[in-house]
């Protein structure tokens, strides 16, 4: 399973430094604390979210299109703030701003739209660019003031002249008051239409357009909150087929339903669940079985789920067992005391696609993420950490010791900085470039142009 | 760490001494039984998930998830006590102590949360399986009362039928392994005696602490008890109370586990909290909300 690449191959991909965003002290505040972060479809826009409630998109710059040496460097393009914080008077509980998830929609115009929600509210954002202005008004002047019209002796038409470029964000809709528990999931529809937003125990499927209705298509509470054992924590839609999206839930169960079938979709097609290995089984077995995160892979036939201490590919025609596992940092099954302890076990790792379905990666402790190679069978570790952060500097795959003699480069289990962990990580679409958020900080890595 | 998962029997359990006879008839050697250290691990990580269920509920907004795994995981560790006979041990090892102890309302001891599910057992041989949290205090309750007679549970008497003293059983694990308990390790005598002098000199540094969080469980189970719709309800009441999502609250009975309690209205919760004298508001931002949220509350009501 694990092993460090032996290099050479045309194939392999060398991973290296291309920038990191954000500041740099260790102080962290923690509304710099990054919670989401999200490429556009086209790769050429990326979206952050953190726990202050605002957006900042990253813009790619080529350089020069036709010269594939040139790297191309993400920056800065806008900066909103999407949500504030809240009060629920009657709960008297705080609503955080943080932002739990973005999601963009496919471009139709010049405008970039995307939605991005905190616990309870989701919001249409559209982002334009400004780049021109019109000037020579006719009763006007530059600034603005009017013009007696006596003074008028000639017809003007106004023409549009070229102005520092200006991107503007403003928010278009604003989906409130459909969620009691906290929203952690929103998949935008295939029919670019239409648009979920998971809580803890609902799904509710909204028009795009319409703020003020949304239908309720899964509900698992039990009328009896007594017996409440299970929540949901992910959904997606199927990226081609518009009635169907998936559901994880905390034992670690997916369900995929149909919309054709019912209004309500409680009766799921499908149920994807490995049966558990009884050797392994302990009291947090249930916890650790938890999934966190699932995505389906862009051609549609499969999905990926994540859970504490692995990913696992599913083949959407099969839902007995998975048809590959692989181990995030299976080190850790011997801590999972302590990590319960100092909370750390419910820790919510995300995970991601490559453009062609090929590679699978996802973050861990100590600033690592790994890499899974399904074509290859190989796996990999790499660190975003400042000491790695010369530009074009290939990273070197890292190790962990789990016991016995430590060889050198290696890092043993007991060193590892648990505060410093990987929960959201994204690839671009198309090309192998991926955005790696550490706690404040978001590493961008491209692979190694020769 | 954990042994891997096999269940262990309880008479497998470590490096006591056999017993010649039955569990149940002795309490000291079962007793001593559970100084197993599978045992002892799980115990402490009972405590340390009832714990973490109490500050979900001082969080200003739980998260579910976590709630929901935690009491997952409490339950299934009640269920193999249950399974184990651990249960009856604890709980007749409680019942003795309890028989000699004043009860004392003012006295609230943190781990009189965590015994619950041992007071749960007392006089049921077989103990059924808990519902949701069972731990945190419903079928303790609905114990009581059946004891009782039938009184009307109010937040003070579910604190009154534990003494000080009383979960001696419990201290050792809810403070670490208290040094006495590995000492007596292979006597047979009375353990619950010793077992007591022992703890009740960690006790004290501890009391205060233990005391504070109790107090602050008080006000957690209190408040939640006035989310809790009443069953029977005042048509004017329930006009006022008729938009709002009871989902929420009802979710914070579930991990409180008192859902089973005999409801009651807002103004009998109102009068047993007076009854237990001030409160240290200022030390609990969330308590204070809490509390905040009640005056609110019976702003609306009294339409002052």
């Amino acid at each position: 399973m694990c092993g460090v690449r032996a290099g050479g191959g045309s194939n392999d991909v060398q991973w290296c430094f291309s920038q990191v965003k954000g500041a740099i002290d260790d102080d962290v505040a923690e509304a710099d604390i990054i919670s989401t972060v999200e490429f556009n479809h086209s790769g050429e826009l990326l979206a952050t979210g953190d726990k202050g409630g605002r957006v900042v998109i990253f813009q790619q710059e080529i350089e020069n299109k036709s010269q594939p040496q040139c790297r191309s460097e993400y920056n800065v393009y806008s900066t909103f703030q999407s949500h504030e914080p809240e009060f629920d008077y009657l709960k008297s509980l705080e609503i955080e701003e943080k932002i739990n998830k973005i999601r963009w929609l496919p471009q139709k115009n010049a405008a970039q739209f995307l939605l991005s929600t905190n616990d309870k509210t989701i919001k249409l954002w559209k982002i334009s660019e400004r780049d021109k202005r019109p000037e020579g008004y006719n009763l006007k002047e530059e600034d603005g003031r009017y013009i007696d019209p006596n003074t008028v002796t000639a017809l003007r038409v106004p023409v549009f002249r070229p102005m520092d470029l200006m991107v503007e964000a403003s928010p278009r809709r604003v989906f409130a008051n459909a969620h009691t528990y906290h929203i952690n999931s929103i998949s935008i529809n295939s029919d670019h239409e239409t648009y979920l937003s998971a809580d803890d125990l609902r799904i509710n499927l909204w028009h795009q357009e319409i703020t003020d209705r949304s239908f309720n298509i899964v509900d698992i509470k039990p009328a009896n909150m007594e017996e409440l054992t299970e929540v949901i924590t992910a959904a997606e839609f199927h990226p081609h087929q518009c009635n169907t999206f998936v559901y994880s839930s905390s034992k670690g169960t997916i369900r995929l339903c149909d919309m054709r079938e019912s209004a309500l979709c409680d009766k799921y097609s499908k149920l994807f669940e490995e049966p558990e290995d009884p050797s392994n089984r302990s009291f947090f077995s249930e916890i650790i079985s938890s999934i966190s995160d699932v995505k389906f892979s862009h051609n549609g036939r499969y999905m990926m789920t994540r859970d504490y201490l692995s990913v696992k590919i599913w083949d959407l025609n099969m839902e007995n067992r998975p048809v590959e596992t692989y181990q995030v940092h299976e080190y850790l099954r011997s801590k999972l005391c302590s990590l319960y302890e100092n909370d750390c076990i419910f820790d919510k790792f995300e995970c991601c696609w490559n453009g062609n379905d090929s590679v699978v990666m996802t973050g861990s402790y100590n600033n690592f993420f790994r890499m899974f190679d399904r074509g290859q069978r190989r796996d990999m570790t790499l660190e975003a950490s400042r000491e790695s952060s010369k530009p074009r500097q290939v990273l070197k795959p890292r190790k962990v010791c789990a016991g016995g003699k430590r060889k050198k480069d290696e890092i043993s289990v007991d060193s590892l900085d648990f505060n410093k962990k990987i929960l959201h990580t994204a690839w671009h679409p198309q090309d192998n470039i991926i955005a790696v958020a550490t706690t404040n900080n978001l590493y961008i890595f491209q692979d190694k142009v020769n | 760490m954990f042994p891997k998962g096999t269940k262990r029997k309880f008479s497998d359990s470590g490096d006591e001494p056999p017993a010649g006879s039955d569990d149940v008839n002795q309490p000291s050697s079962a007793a001593v039984r559970m100084l197993s250290s599978y045992s002892l691990q799980r115990q402490s990580l009972l405590d340390m998930s009832l714990i973490k269920l109490q500050l979900c509920h001082m969080l200003v907004e739980p998260n579910l998830c976590r709630s929901v795994l935690i009491a997952n995981t409490v339950r299934q560790i009640q269920e193999e006590m249950t399974q184990d006979g651990t249960w009856q041990i604890m709980t007749q090892a409680l019942s003795a102590a309890n028989a000699a102890a004043q009860c004392s309302a003012d006295r609230l001891v943190a781990t009189e949360v965590l015994c619950r599910q041992t007071e749960a057992a007392q006089g049921e041989p077989a103990p059924k399986p808990f519902p949701a949290v069972g731990s945190e205090g419903c079928s303790a309750e609905e114990v009581v009362v059946v004891e009782e007679e039938d009184e009307g549970v109010e937040g003070g008497v579910i604190m009154s039928t534990v003494s000080p003293q009383a979960p001696t059983a419990y201290l050792p694990s809810t403070f670490g392994i208290d040094p006495c308990w590995e000492e007596e390790t292979g006597e047979e005598e009375d353990e619950d005696e010793d077992s007591e002098e022992c703890a009740s000199g960690s006790e004290e540094g501890d009391n205060d602490r233990l005391v504070e969080d109790s107090r602050t469980a008080e006000q957690v189970f209190g408040t939640f008890e006035i989310k809790n719709p009443a069953p029977s309800p005042d048509p004017a009441l329930e006009e006022l109370f008729s938009d709002v999502d009871a989902s929420y609250y009802d979710l914070d009975t579930v991990l409180t586990g008192m859902q089973s309690a005999p409801k009651m209205g807002p103004y009998d919760l109102l009068e047993s909290l007076s009854s237990h004298g001030p409160s240290p508001l200022s030390s609990s931002t969330s308590c204070r909300s809490d509390l905040n949220e009640l005056d609110h509350i019976m702003e609306i009501i009294v339409g002052s």
